[in-house]
């Protein structure tokens, strides 16, 4: 099936050719980096995790996202996600790839990674992690091809997947719980000491993920032929509107804890991102920015008017990204790591080189969801499932495309009779 | 007969495998090799340190102890917040930041503090680790091994004392190349390295550097014999021990 990447337009192979440039640049740092040492990243004494590792939790949540169209498929058997399953498991297989190549380029002694199997520590939770993401990662290139291949020669699913889809859609929110007590179980880091951070790491991954994989598709649909069913990207904004409440909610939550508890340790972390201590103001406008981002984001996304108006729609989700990115991707864990354990402030940056090597894996990232989307779309053509019609709807929308004019109204009423149905 | 054919296969595959497995847990079975102690080595149930903060308390003090612990350990002096530290000197806000007052005794607020890896009785830093690279030893020693370590900086982060440094880059740029100390080893880049209690010197009689050049600023000894010398100072002074809300027990105490 790999073949159907091979033939596309010249943009596809222009695309492909950037992505291409982009990680052969990144690659050069990355030896550079091997030669060197990670001396060549903003990391320091102080502050012994940056960018890699942010980068990391970030993407796990992207990862598990996907699971937010499985789930309502499979478990609620919700039928306008049906063709949209799959490029949530691609997505997935993507993003397990570049958090694995996150922590492969940010340990000191990479050619050892494979101490973490050959003397397996159950203690460990960074041994719980690596098992969970390969086996994530195992489930949804095993859930995702055999469908596909199946869906390709005509023929039903076979029975035996099922018992695979079941567990990866319980897997997903495993790989995120146990990235947060890599972070939570710490005794010395008040901002990540918290009971609440793994209900914060789904809450934004249900976000953030959803946000980002409607945003690949919607560009899916400019260079192909493919069509989201209405009511599915309906259902999938609605998740990511609650999620983001959940999200902020959950932010507001530990800012009450530490601020009426009045406990120096838990207000530090948050009164560095925030307003800053010690004359230290690094982070001070990226997080208010993500506050203003949020904000705007949620303002879009609440109102029925706003979330489903489809060319509003990309602005909303795109602003939810950056805010969640800022909070997740960047706060998180420079405001963990600072203040110290000496409660000092030491500033951390990424430097030009440790953004590049990221590059790299962002962009070798993007190399797979495109090729997997890409045969996935193709699959998808022949077979004329989710396609575009003239009007601008989808095949699975029901929609009557007779005369343009009636294609408003004739796209309403199947998010009715779903409703109903419903 | 078909059937046979099929079970000749089942039993070459288990073999197969077993014969993969055996090694491995031949290997784990619990037989430590033969180690010839030596005679005059130092022994305890559980190590520990007392710092008398009123002797040794300024950074003209401290700096002989981290001077004589760096030579020992071929520690390399970087000059960048990229640097290694084993033994250091610190401010009372920053050894001590949950244990402050405003109107403390300006002669307590003034001191500086030695710095160290507290090896914790019940260490985060153990339990985080994905390769057993940093273990606690029965006699309570916290000890790394250079070659199992990965450089995830694990420990780095669940150490709630800041005692663990990174060789960011190669360690042996740093250190005087005429005058290191052949008896240990240097590292190499991209593991984490920290105080180990002297566990090398303990082996063969002496005690920990630091304590050494101390001039009895710095007690040792076995926290678990009641008539052991740290036994006999934490008997007779007060002593605090740093961030006791972590939980993590440390064996380094400090008389105020």
């Amino acid at each position: 099936m790999l073949e159907r990447a091979l033939k596309g337009s010249p943009r596809y192979y222009a695309w492909i050719g950037f992505l291409m440039l982009v990680i052969a640049a990144g690659a050069g740092a990355w030896i550079y980096q091997l030669m060197e040492g990670l001396t060549i990243t903003g990391m320091s004494r102080d502050v012994s995790w940056g960018f890699y590792i942010a980068q990391f939790t970030y993407l796990v949540g992207v990862a598990a996202s996907g699971v937010m169209i499985v789930l309502p498929y499979y478990f609620h058997h919700y039928k306008p996600n049906k063709h949209m399953v799959i490029f949530g498991e691609f997505m997935a297989i993507g993003a397990c790839v570049m958090c694995m190549l996150f922590i492969a380029v940010d340990v000191g002694q990479p050619q050892r990674m494979f101490n973490v199997m050959l003397h397996p520590t159950p203690n460990s939770i960074l041994f719980w992690d690596m098992t969970v993401l390969i086996g994530y990662l195992t489930l949804n290139l095993l859930c995702g091809w055999v469908c596909l291949e199946h869906d390709r020669m005509r023929l039903p699913h076979p029975k035996w997947i099922k018992p695979f889809i079941i567990i990866s859609i319980v897997w997903a929110f495993s790989i995120h719980t146990v990235t947060a007590f890599l972070y939570q179980g710490l005794p010395g880091r008040h901002y990540w000491l918290t009971a609440i951070l793994a209900a914060r790491f789904l809450a934004s991954a249900f976000c953030s993920g959803p946000a980002i994989l409607l945003l690949v598709l919607k560009v899916t649909e400019k260079v192909t032929s493919f069509q989201m069913p209405r009511n599915a990207v309906r259902t999938l904004t609605k998740i990511i509107a609650y999620a983001m409440v959940v999200n902020m909610f959950f932010l507001a939550l530990e800012i009450f804890t530490a601020f009426y508890s009045n406990i120096p340790g838990h207000k530090h972390s948050i009164v560095y991102l925030f307003a800053g201590v010690h004359g230290h103001h690094e982070l001070v406008p990226f997080m208010w920015t993500f506050v203003v981002m949020a904000v705007v984001s949620l303002t879009l996304l609440i109102p029925p008017r706003f979330r489903d108006n489809q060319k509003l729609l990309p602005w909303a989700l795109a602003i939810l990204v950056v805010a969640t990115w800022i909070d997740k991707g960047l706060g998180l864990l420079i405001g963990g790591m600072n203040p110290t354990p000496f409660e000092t402030i030491t500033p951390y940056w990424p430097t030009g080189l440790e953004l590049l090597i990221s590059a790299m894996v962002y962009a070798i990232g993007a190399l797979i969801v495109t090729v997997l989307f890409k045969i996935a779309t193709s699959v998808k053509q022949d077979l004329e499932q989710s396609q575009a019609l003239p009007c601008g709807c989808s095949t699975e929308d029901h929609c009557d495309c007779s005369s343009e004019e009636e294609a408003p109204a004739a796209d309403e009423a199947p998010a009715q009779e779903a409703e109903a149905a419903a | 007969m078909k059937n046979n054919r099929r079970n000749f296969i089942k039993f070459a595959g288990l073999a197969a495998a077993s014969l993969c497995i055996a090694p491995k847990a031949m290997a784990s079975s619990g037989h430590a090799a033969p180690v010839k102690k030596h005679a005059d080595g130092l022994n305890a149930k559980h190590w520990a340190m007392v710092v008398d903060t009123r002797k040794l308390n300024s950074e003209e003090a401290i700096a002989p102890l981290a001077a004589a612990c760096h030579a020992i350990h071929n520690v390399s002096e970087i000059d960048t917040k990229q640097n290694i530290k084993w033994l250091w000197a610190s401010p009372y806000e920053e050894c001590f930041p949950e244990q402050q007052n405003p109107y403390m005794d300006d002669s307590v607020k003034e001191r500086m503090f030695p710095m160290l890896c507290n090896h914790c009785e019940q260490p985060p830093c153990v339990r985080v680790c994905p390769t057993k690279a940093t273990y606690q030893r029965p006699d309570g020693i916290v000890a790394m091994d250079y070659h199992r370590c990965i450089g995830c900086r694990y420990c780095m982060a669940a150490c709630p004392y800041g005692s663990r440094s990174f060789n960011y880059s190669e360690p042996r740029k740093y250190l005087d190349l005429t005058k290191l100390n052949t008896e240990f080893p240097t590292r190499m880049r991209g593991v984490v390295e920290k105080c180990n209690f002297c566990v090398e010197r303990l082996s063969v009689g002496k005690l920990p550097a630091c304590v050494e050049a101390s001039n009895g600023a710095l007690t040792f000894g076995d926290l678990t014999d009641p008539e052991s010398d740290v036994r006999k100072v934490l008997r007779e002074n007060y002593t605090i021990r740093r961030k006791p809300s972590a939980g993590t027990e440390p064996s380094v105490y400090y008389i105020i």
